[in-house]
């Protein structure tokens, strides 16, 4: 066998095996949240196909294959049905190239289907590609609701990515690099970049939430409010394809954020005083990051409110996005200011830690002052000109 | 993987058109939602949708490049200490500039 050929099966047979898990963990975590959301408001949650409701997600699927798909009289055929395929396949795509251990730790093969220098510009922009998949999902249903909807979703998500690339920049300008693996083992050598950049991280966050369209932030199918959003008309596979994607963007986020901020695959570097190599053991720390992070969405969900819509894009426009830009300032004067290369000096990255760290604190003790800020009504003075109007 | 992640998606749809039941839905059953109401107006007929959600999409173009240009200057940023930081000071505050002028005419007010 050539080599690329060899090559090229390996790579194809590790897409198949990401893709496959990927699907399982969507799966369970449909169950998982159900499950945890009853433990929350004290209720089981689904117990009763398989044990502990273990085999629920597969009577799911299966379901979902055999119901009826119709097609709306006035849907755009073509764009009704590519609509979910593009949803999914960025979504799927976005997580092959986040690496989950040291070259070469899968049987002798790298633990990452694709591996890119622009690692991270090559994320973003995929996440920004499903977009398309939910607004044309909206449009083409041929119907209000779905529009309406995919309006909301694409606005929203497009503000929110805004803050999500401003707030890595911080990071990019400490590590240097946009390749995860430079940047997992950046973390490595210097301690967590949650330390140094704990403002970045706290935007990234909340963007990662909106981008994935999830409670608090979730208005694109708020069910109460505008049906099912750009879910209205669909039914059966597509529509589980959608919801599909929705649960690998979450867990996709999840990933970049243990990547980024967390250390990636690497586990804390004060363990293998303890047990040697410890940190190094391949998956068992990403996994473990991953889940605590997709706790969180679900744990997030099952608190708080959802906001309106004005309050959502003022949140975007004025809080985040701005907040974005000062730290990325705040991060470049500290580097300018510790001297040539001044970060390498000892102890100089606390400073920037504590910055950070300062900047946070203040943001959330402040935070009842803001809210009231940026929920005040908008007034509205007779004869004066406003733009457009409102949804 | 995108081929393989695609293939996913088509392999998902192609299954359930053969699998899942086949009736001819009744003109009732294929007409739009509209909460139990017959479907006024529909995709083209003149259904309007406020101007905010283009200038956001004119905005996150505008902001968006700015950071694409960011980009290279934040990878490279420490071997271009302390020059860059200037000339980072000089674009935000260019940009800034934009952005007052945005929250003065409150394009980011929704009422």
């Amino acid at each position: 066998m050539p080599d690329w050929l060899a090559t090229l099966l390996i790579s194809l047979l590790k897409a198949v095996l990401v893709v496959l898990g990927l699907l399982t963990t969507f799966a369970y975590m449909t169950l998982v949240e159900r499950r945890l959301l009853g433990r929350m408001q004290l209720r089981p949650g689904p117990n009763r196909v398989g044990p502990m409701g273990l085999l629920q997600p597969a009577a799911d699927a299966i379901k979902s294959i055999f119901k009826e798909d119709l097609n709306v009289t006035l849907a755009d055929k073509l764009v009704y049905t590519l609509a979910p395929i593009v949803a999914i396949g960025m979504a799927l795509t976005a997580f092959g190239g986040l690496p989950a251990g040291p070259a070469g730790s899968l049987f002798g093969e790298n633990p990452w289907v694709y591996n890119l220098d622009a690692g991270i510009l090559a994320l973003l922009a995929l996440t920004s590609m499903g977009v398309y998949g939910i607004f044309l999902g909206g449009w083409a249903s041929g119907s209000k609701y779905p529009i309406l909807g995919g309006l909301r979703s694409s606005a929203q998500m497009i503000s929110y990515e805004l803050g999500m690339g401003l707030s890595i920049l911080g990071l990019l300008m400490l590590v240097g690099t946009t390749s995860f693996h430079s940047i997992v083992g950046w973390q490595a050598t210097n301690g967590w970049l949650i330390l140094f950049q704990a403002l970045g991280f706290a935007l990234f966050l909340i963007s990662s939430f909106a981008e994935t369209n999830r409670t608090p932030f979730d208005l694109p199918e708020a069910e109460q409010e505008i049906v099912a959003g750009y879910l209205t008309e669909y039914s059966a596979i597509k529509w589980a394809l959608f919801q599909m994607a929705e649960y690998v963007n979450m867990i996709t986020a999840s990933a970049v954020m243990a990547t980024l901020f967390f250390g990636g695959w690497k586990g804390p570097q004060f363990l293998n005083g303890l047990i040697p190599g410890i940190s190094d053991w391949p998956l068992i720390w990403l996994i473990l990051k991953i889940a605590f992070f997709l706790f969180l969405f679900i744990w997030v969900r099952a608190t708080l409110p959802r906001l309106r819509y004005d309050q959502l894009m003022r949140f975007g426009w004025k809080l985040v996005l701005p907040l974005a830009l000062a730290n990325t300032i705040m991060t470049a004067a500290v580097l300018a200011f510790s001297g040539p290369f001044g970060l390498w000096k000892p102890g100089n990255p606390w400073v920037m830690g504590l910055l950070s760290l300062a900047a946070l604190l203040a943001l959330l003790l402040m935070s009842d002052r803001v809210r009231t800020l940026w929920n005040q009504p908008t007034v509205r003075r007779e004869g004066e000109v406003r733009l457009g109007g409102g949804d | 993987m995108l081929l393989v992640s695609l293939g996913i998606g088509i392999v998902a749809v192609l299954a359930s058109a053969l699998l899942g039941p086949k009736r001819r839905g009744s003109r009732t059953k294929l007409m739009a939602y509209e909460s139990g109401n017959d479907p006024e107006g529909g995709v083209g007929t003149g259904q309007r949708f406020p101007v905010h959600f283009y200038l956001v999409a004119m905005l996150f173009i505008i902001f968006d490049i700015e950071t694409a240009f960011f980009y290279p200057l934040a990878v490279a940023y420490q071997k271009l200490i302390p020059f860059a930081f200037f000339e980072a000071i000089t674009f935000v505050g260019l940009l800034l500039v934009g952005y007052v002028y945005i929250l003065k005419k409150r394009v980011l007010e929704w009422n």
